[in-house]
């Protein structure tokens, strides 16, 4: 059978709404993937072991509330302990273009911020994916 | 191979990665999955496998995260396949059960899965059966499976849960909803959530009413023959009670396990109907009744015998769909899927009719 892609999309933190969260799991649905969402307000924790159990491909976090910083490295040092070097981990939202670089070598693979369109997160998806089993 | 051992043997460990990969190699029906498959087979059969289905917005997820709940108090690990749609058009899916329960994210006793139909009709998955038998292998006391919102005819829960929670909500329709053949006939335990809702009890008493005509028409029921079993066991047991092997007012095992199961039908002491529990999973009012009817259903079952004859059941049911799986592909191997083409031509051109397609399919069949 075809492989599937299978992606996470998370908020993690204080946010109160989820809008553009709700928008990209759209876009990735309407693109063929399998889109676990997990809601509002989760942390680092919670993402991580959702990502383990539902064995996905892809986490995509989204955040507005600025605590990107902090969080998005949280989840990858998460993800490291638990020795998941094989997802692919993305982040959106909020995020002022100086943190950008400081995020990627914390390991967030691409960062896109509000504008950007769902065609090109698909495409990043797709051609960056570390695993294909 | 040696691969799939070690996967097997880390999966029975409760290695949560190594369970989580195994399910996904269940899903995309990798070949490879087979060797651990069949080291875990010896290790099946200890879960109690608990259907949760209902329609769409029946507050399926709010009840299994609440069920989920309970039976950790209890000191129970839990595992739940929560099973949305595919779309038919994309592929795609999303997948949001989880939503309501993320607070068993970080319990190392909890694993939930989410599974797309991925083209499957019946509510299931097809990955579900192996998957719960991953699950089971891996030490979870309890398999719950939510199905996606059901409407009248997917039935497929019965051919894999032990017990089948059937969810009904108020406001669905008027009252020939209860009394259509299908989804109404299969649960072992109903529930009618969102009980704070104006006409609650008016669905507990119609779902009560739809059981008990069935009972008193003689209809052949899921749960008619459980209760009969279980009825004669108590008979026998307080018969060598009476014997004085037992303590003076302790429960048998039977009593136990029939002391919620079943309600008795009016004017009719012998007749039972099963339990219609009413729920507001948002609250939790009422988890704890609906617990304790999967509980005593589970005990009923193992109690009578009725477990491992349900199971037999299931599995030979499970054995035919993977055979005729097996036949298909089978025929639609090298080049087959060609001549099937040429069979429909050749029907809609009136050259052969229906059956001598299929009859020179099965000779194809014989031959290979």
């Amino acid at each position: 059978m075809e492989r599937k892609i299978r992606v996470l999309v998370a908020k993690p933190g204080l946010d109160g709404h989820d809008r553009g969260a709700k928008v990209i799991a759209r876009a990735l649905r309407d693109a063929g993937m399998e889109v676990i969402y997990t809601g509002l307000r989760q942390t680092p924790e919670q993402i991580v072991s959702a990502a383990v159990q539902e064995d996905v491909d892809v986490v995509a976090m989204s955040i507005l509330s600025g605590a990107h910083n902090h969080l998005f490295p949280r989840v990858m040092d998460l993800l490291r302990e638990k020795g998941v070097d094989d997802v692919l981990v993305i982040g959106g939202g909020v995020i002022p273009d100086d943190d950008i670089p400081g995020l990627k070598a914390a390991g967030i693979a691409g960062v896109f911020t509000p504008g950007t369109p769902t065609t090109e997160t698909i495409e990043f998806i797709k051609n960056n994916l570390k695993r294909g089993d | 191979m040696e691969e799939s051992a070690a996967s097997s043997d880390l999966v029975r460990s409760g290695d949560i990665r190594a369970t989580a990969r195994l399910i996904s190699m269940v899903e995309r029906e990798d070949p490879s999955r087979l060797a651990a498959l069949k080291a875990l087979h010896a290790y099946v059969g200890n879960a109690h496998v608990v259907g949760i289905t209902g329609p769409p917005g029946a507050g399926k997820s709010t009840l299994t995260d609440k069920i989920v709940s309970r039976l950790r108090e209890q000191g129970r690990r839990v595992a739940v396949l929560a099973v949305d749609p595919s779309s038919p058009f994309t592929g795609g899916a999303i997948l949001g059960d989880r939503i309501r329960m993320q607070r068993h994210a970080t319990d190392d006793g909890v694993f939930i899965r989410s599974l797309a139909t991925r083209g499957h009709l019946g509510g299931l998955s097809r990955a579900v059966s192996e998957a719960s038998r991953v699950l089971d292998a891996a030490g979870y006391d309890f398999v719950i499976i939510e199905t996606v919102g059901v409407g009248q005819s997917e039935v497929d829960i019965v051919r894999i849960a032990d017990t089948v929670v059937l969810v009904s909500v108020p406001g669905l329709g008027d009252d020939i909803q209860a009394i259509k053949a299908g989804v109404m006939e299969i649960g072992d335990v109903f529930c009618v959530n969102k009980a704070d809702k104006d006409g609650a009890e008016r669905v507990v008493r119609e779902i009560r009413s739809m059981l008990e005509t069935a009972v008193l028409n003689g209809a052949t029921t899921r749960f008619t023959p459980l209760y009969e079993a279980r009825a004669a066991l108590t008979r026998l047991d307080g018969g060598r009670a009476s014997g004085g092997d037992r303590a003076p007012g302790a429960p048998s095992a039977a009593e136990g396990a029939a002391h919620h199961l079943a309600a008795a039908v009016p004017g009719h002491p012998n007749l039972e109907i099963p339990p219609v529990v009413a729920t507001v999973a948002e609250s939790g009012q009422g988890i704890h009744d609906l617990v304790d009817e999967i509980l005593s259903h589970e005990a009923s079952l193992v109690a009578t015998g009725f477990l491992r004859s349900r199971r037999e059941e299931n599995l030979a049911w499970e054995l035919g769909r993977g055979a005729a799986e097996r036949v298909l592909s089978a025929l639609e191997h090298d080049g087959r899927k060609e001549s099937m083409s040429d069979l429909a031509r050749a029907v809609l051109d009136k050259k052969i009719d229906y059956y001598d397609a299929l009859e020179t399919l099965e000779r194809a069949l014989t031959r290979s």
